[in-house]
């Protein structure tokens, strides 16, 4: 009885597809694993190693997919507030990554510098322009959405053409190298625990206690479900969906820094390339509707690190990283196509039916 | 099937999930006749339009066009275009990006031999077309080009050209002006001459005795009769669509018709919005009920809408107790204690994907700003306060507010604007579509609230509850405030000036 | 002449600013490199050579976005397009035969894309995606390396790629002494049949007008009996097989295949379509524009190519801010036709 309303309650919950298509991936690790006699949980095994570079560190392929999965889902946790509010997409959030990286190794290394090991200005002066790029970015694009009433793909179709090559010019179309280790550590280790996976977690932690302390989840649900009905309640609709631009923004940038500590380079040809498409995945597989309103921000953070566990086992099962993008295309339809209105009358039409002759 | 008749229903019947919106009604069309559908709100015009059209699949009864065997029941629009039966709505269902001539052929464009589209021989007679409909249009040019009202003429056009038998015009005339009207109906004349049979669809008693031959009125989805344009005069119209049939409900306000309000709560002078309200004068006294009257579509929401900002005025002053006030949108006429239910509940109250305990607290948390978040347990508390108060029925308050039935949705947007505790609520159509056990419960509440010292605008289709809430009526006709009546109220008085003078 | 009878809406507006537009960059260009040869009429023939697939691919795109649509899987059906033809074509497999393949594969994968926008009613920005997943995918699974097509590996196509189809006139004389004739390749005749041919049949046939009714207005060209899936389907089949054409022409003049390939050329291929005033909204736009846009942005790189010290970011660049500019005189004119309205 018990088992069975927990069940009914997943099924209803939006968090059944994320959680059902990360089992499904762990299921093909585990088999894989089996049968090339690498033990079968070899998938859960997390050890302490030590390294020469940064001394002992947590191990696995857990650890991995945490780290790995990093980006994207600081990505998500913007692109879900932006696609809740506005119904739409921000398309830039990979080119704008890589503009804030750019932006703060330039800043780090000094203008027309292509490698360095000095800091030509303080750490923190660098990463908070960095994070405040993808802040200007955001109002950017939050600006055409909101006020000029622009389809949001199509707004943020200008700096994701651009933002990347803004990157490029900053850098005077260099890759910049910021070869220090203050620097560095965003991308390496605190301890034995990866930096990013840190970050990551704060940037959760600090978006879901605003979410949970202030009005602001409600406020973006609210606009995002019926903008004119919240407006007549003494909403700012305009002012929500800016903000919620402004936040995917800043993500984004957080994001690139992250990104570009990792390589202790500013490459700005392939810092956060095809990640938006990542992200906005992440949103749809976590349950999100594409289409606005209700949002879970853990279904988003889960779909994120699905598709790097996806990503990962790929890599695991032998495919190369550019193959990789054929079996994400399947997936994606997949998703969408049960999602999709057409196919879910039909299976109504067709599970009705069926219980009408159970009846009978 | 008599003479000259184009369109016969019979008993038609209409179900929607737990109401019955179309209750036996006949309706009945001849050749070369303009026919006015009235009703209010609700009556099942609309039903009973989309039932012709195919939009709706009515349950029971039949239709009849003439030159076709058997009853037609038609599933989809094409298949009503397809007996004869074609309609224009007020929004114009063509592409503005295509030129008057393309509008008029698209999907039916005449091939040359090489299989593409001969424009010249279509331009020619779409030219002809509407040089025959007396409208100079250059048809080369897009349709955006133009005026709602020639985009308007050319839908009807393309319906006519479609040989239809029946045209149907929803509302046609609601966003033109004086001069386009008198060219539509000029249309409409030659039609007529021709022998389309016209149902016409309007909210304006001028523009009815202007082209009209016949009415049919409809209340609650039932048929009240069906009259020749000489036997109905105005008042007795107006009577027929607000209905005499007093509810049982006992009289439930008490004797305070002599109580003197003093203190001004709203003032209002010169306030308008160009294109739905004309500038008006208006005064509301702390702990009135002021009625808000006049027929769908007169600028009784308008009125309201433009006092609270959710459309910002453009003319005249806004006194709020004495204050002279400038409100930009909605929140700035809460945080002066306004408080708005308004008329559409589904695209302006409900936030549908939203729990009830969300509907409840959204108004309220506005007005405190986004970082004052009001805790888990005073939530709550708010909630279930209100599902008490307004028994709102529903296994919780984390039920979504979409499942909820109309009359329960309706309480729960009044318990966002309770929850706020205004000074001046404006309630537009507060009781519209909800059952009648509701209607008195909110009717109480309304005299509750202004014994509280509350002051409240009561905007509503039925006379008999204005009549009852109410101390002072405000009549609306055409945008504008026509008249303000004080005293005894009474049905005939209203209505009289709801309907306005008959003219000659 | 009356200016009312030269129907100066804001439409024709967009696509005179266009035409001007291009006429100041070019003319920009010849002023400023004169010395380096702009002038001649190769360097615009160049821009054609060059910029041929990509017409091919906006004429493509500019139908879908009619229709309020996107196709951005465009960049990654090239990729797979050149790659296909140059590991055919060193598998010994004819050069006819890779080209029909490829389009029948263009066309197949299109009727997919369709089938999904128009009949399971999913965001084409979804579909489009997943599309150019697939392809790019598809791409390396062929094959990752650099694969080039030369002489050996089909005498044929390595023929069509370097036919020069001379002009009579604008010719000049080198430093020494040469006469050089001016040249167009097979891939540019292709790009200017297809942009006829879609011009003519956005004009003149009933598909054509119904991409624009349905881009319009969905609900109306809905009410007034046009078959909106069928429409849709067409329009994305339409895309992908004038991509495929597309892909031909680009292999014709890159003659290898790469998974790295046509990179972000969905986005030069959208930007053209609006700067050359399609509305992304739908409805609105032709494919002289969009030619016009191709031109534009073939001008730009031509430019930057030229003066050589520039940074190869800047044609991405100026391309954004053209588009910035586009966009938002679009939402400006939809704003002030709004207004009209009410």
């Amino acid at each position: 009885m018990n088992t069975k309303n927990l069940f009914d309650k997943l099924k209803k919950s939006q968090l059944l597809l994320p959680v059902i298509a990360m089992l499904l991936v762990m299921a093909v690790n585990i088999i894989h694993d089996a049968f090339t006699g690498a033990g079968a949980f070899s998938f859960f095994t997390i050890t302490l190693q030590n390294t020469t570079g940064n001394g002992t560190i947590l191990y696995g392929r857990i650890i991995d997919i945490l780290n790995r999965g990093s980006e994207a889902a600081l990505l998500a946790l913007g692109m879900t507030l932006v696609v809740s509010a506005s119904a739409g997409t921000d398309i830039s959030v990979g080119s704008v990554m890589s503009l804030c990286a750019s932006f703060c190794c330039m800043l780090l290394a000094g203008y027309g510098v292509s490698s360095t090991n000095e800091l030509a200005v303080p750490l923190i002066l660098g990463v908070l322009a960095g994070m405040l790029m993808g802040c200007a970015c955001g109002a950017f694009n939050g600006f055409l959405v909101a006020r000029l009433n622009i389809q949001p793909m199509v707004a943020t179709l200008i700096l994701y053409s651009a933002a990347r090559a803004i990157g490029l010019l900053l850098c005077n179309d260099l890759i910049v190298y910021v070869r220090n280790n203050s620097f560095g550590f965003f991308g390496s280790f605190l301890g034995p625990i990866p930096t990013p996976i840190i970050i990551t977690a704060v940037c959760v932690a600090l978006l879901s206690i605003i979410l949970k302390k202030t009005a602001l989840g409600l406020y973006i649900q609210s606009v995002g479900i019926n903008s004119k009905a919240s407006r007549i309640a003494g909403l700012n609709s305009k002012m929500i969906i800016h903000l919620a631009y402004i936040v995917c923004g800043l993500f984004a940038g957080i994001a690139g820094i992250v990104a570009s500590s990792r390589i202790t380079s500013a490459d700005s040809n392939n810092i956060g390339l095809y990640l938006e498409m990542d992200a906005i995945l992440a949103v749809a597989l976590g349950g999100n509707s594409l289409g606005g309103g209700k949002f879970s921000l853990a279904g988003s953070i889960i779909g994120a690190y699905t598709i790097q566990a996806i990503t990962t086992t790929l890599y695991a099962l032998g495919v190369s990283t550019n193959q990789a993008p054929v079996f994400k295309a399947i997936i994606v339809i997949i998703i969408v196509a049960i999602q999709a209105p057409p196919v879910k009358a039909f299976i109504k039409k067709k599970s009705l039916s069926k219980s009408s002759k159970g009846v009978a | 099937m008599e003479d000259n008749v184009v369109l016969t229903a019979r008993q038609i019947s209409m179900t929607f999930p737990g109401v019955l919106a179309l209750d036996r009604v006949d309706f009945t069309l001849r050749k070369g006749e303009i026919h006015a559908l009235m009703g209010e709100n609700g009556a099942g015009k609309s039903t009973l339009i989309k039932c012709l059209t195919g939009i709706n699949d009515f349950v029971n009864g039949e239709i009849h066009v003439d030159g076709i065997e058997g009853p037609v029941h038609n599933h989809s629009t094409k298949d009503a275009q397809n007996v004869g039966i074609s309609t224009v709505y007020q929004e114009v269902n063509l592409c503005p990006n295509l030129s008057v001539a393309e509008n008029l052929f698209i999907g039916r464009e005449p091939l040359t031999k090489f299989g593409t589209i001969d424009r010249k021989s279509y331009t020619a007679k779409a030219q002809k077309i509407m040089d025959d409909l007396g409208i100079s249009v250059d048809v080369t040019k897009n349709l955006e080009n133009y005026s709602l009202a020639i985009q308007q003429m050319v839908a009807i056009a393309r319906a006519v050209d479609m040989d239809c038998k029946v045209l149907i015009l929803d509302e046609p005339t609601s966003s033109l002006d004086d001069e386009e009207v008198e060219k539509l109906f000029n249309v409409m004349r030659i039609l007529k001459n021709k022998g389309v049979g016209i149902v016409f669809v309007t909210h304006f008693l001028e523009q009815v005795y202007e082209v009209c031959d016949r009415i049919t009125v409809l209340r609650n989805g039932c048929l009240v009769g069906e009259y020749p344009i000489v036997d109905l005069p105005r008042l007795k119209l107006v009577a027929a669509m607000m209905g005499k049939d007093f509810d049982d409900l006992k009289s439930i306000k008490s004797d305070e018709n002599s109580k003197i309000f003093d203190e001004l709560e709203i003032s209002a002078r010169g306030l308008g919005h160009s294109g739905t309200i004309k500038p008006f004068d208006l005064d509301i006294h702390k702990g009135e009920v002021i009625g808000v009257g006049g027929l769908l579509g007169s600028g009784r929401s308008e009125m309201a809408r433009a006092i609270y900002g959710a459309d910002k005025a453009n003319s005249g002053t806004l006194k709020v107790k004495g204050k002279e006030v400038k409100i930009n949108q909605p929140i700035d006429a809460m945080n002066l204690g306004m408080g708005m239910l308004p008329d559409d509940r589904k695209t302006e109250g409900i936030i549908a994907d939203l729990s009830i305990r969300e509907n409840i607290m959204l108004a309220l948390q506005s007005k405190n700003g986004m970082f004052r978040l009001m805790s888990k347990s005073a939530q709550n508390e708010l909630a279930d306060k209100f599902i008490k108060l307004l028994s709102i029925k529903t296994p919780g308050r984390e039920t979504l507010v979409k499942q909820l039935s109309g009359g329960n949705q309706q309480k729960v947007i009044l318990a966002r604007w309770l929850a706020t505790n205004p000074d001046f609520l404006i309630l537009d159509e507060p009781t519209r579509g909800i059952d009648i056990g509701t209607k008195t419960e909110i009717q109480k509440l309304v005299l509750q609230l202004a014994s509280e010292g509350k002051s409240i605008m009561f905007i509503s289709s039925e006379i008999a509850e204005m009549i009852r809430t109410c101390s002072r009526m405000i009549i609306m006709r055409d945008g504008e405030k026509v008249d303000e009546l004080t005293g005894e109220l009474t049905e005939e008085r209203v209505m009289k000036s709801i309907a306005g003078g008959d003219k000659k | 002449m009356n200016i009312k009878k030269l129907n100066l809406n804001s439409h024709t507006l967009l696509l005179l600013i266009t035409i001007v537009l291009f006429i100041i960059l070019y003319g920009l260009g010849c002023i400023l490199y004169s010395n380096k040869g702009f002038t001649h009429l190769q360097t615009f023939l160049n821009i054609l050579i060059t910029n041929a697939g990509l017409i091919c691919i906006t004429c493509g795109m500019t139908c879908v976005m009619l229709t309020a649509g996107i196709d951005i899987s465009v960049g990654g059906l090239v990729a797979m397009d050149c790659m296909l033809i140059a590991v055919g074509l060193n598998k010994g497999i004819p050069a006819p035969l890779m080209v029909i393949l490829v389009i029948v594969i263009g066309i197949l994968f299109g009727l997919m894309q369709g089938f999904f926008v128009g009949y399971l009613n999913i965001q084409p920005f979804i579909v489009s995606m997943a599309g150019m997943f697939f392809t790019r995918g598809m791409t390396a699974v062929i094959s990752t390396d650099q694969v080039s097509i030369t002489e050996q590996s089909s005498p044929l196509y390595y023929a069509w790629a370097n036919y020069k189809i001379k002009l009579p006139f604008g010719g000049y004389i080198n430093n020494k002494g040469v006469y050089n004739a001016p040249y167009i390749r097979i891939n540019v005749i292709i790009a200017l049949i297809v942009l006829i041919a879609i011009f003519f049949m956005l004009r003149h046939t009933r598909f054509g007008r119904n991409l624009y009714a349905v881009g319009g207005n969905e609900q109306s060209a809905a009410m007034m009996g046009l078959n909106i899936k069928n429409v849709k389907l067409k329009a994305y089949t339409l895309s992908s097989f004038l991509c495929s054409i597309g892909g031909i022409c680009f292999s014709l003049n890159t003659m290898s295949g790469s998974v790295q390939q046509a990179l972000g050329l969905e986005m030069d291929a959208i930007s053209s379509a609006v700067i050359g005033g399609t509305l992304l909204t739908g409805g609105v736009g032709n494919v002289i524009g969009s030619f016009f846009g191709v031109l534009i942005n073939g001008t730009i790189s031509s430019i930057v190519k030229t003066n050589g010290k520039l940074a190869s970011s800047w044609p991405n660049i100026l391309t954004a801010a053209l588009l910035f500019l586009f966009i938002v005189i679009q939402s400006i004119f939809a704003a002030i036709r709004n207004k009209k309205m009410h």
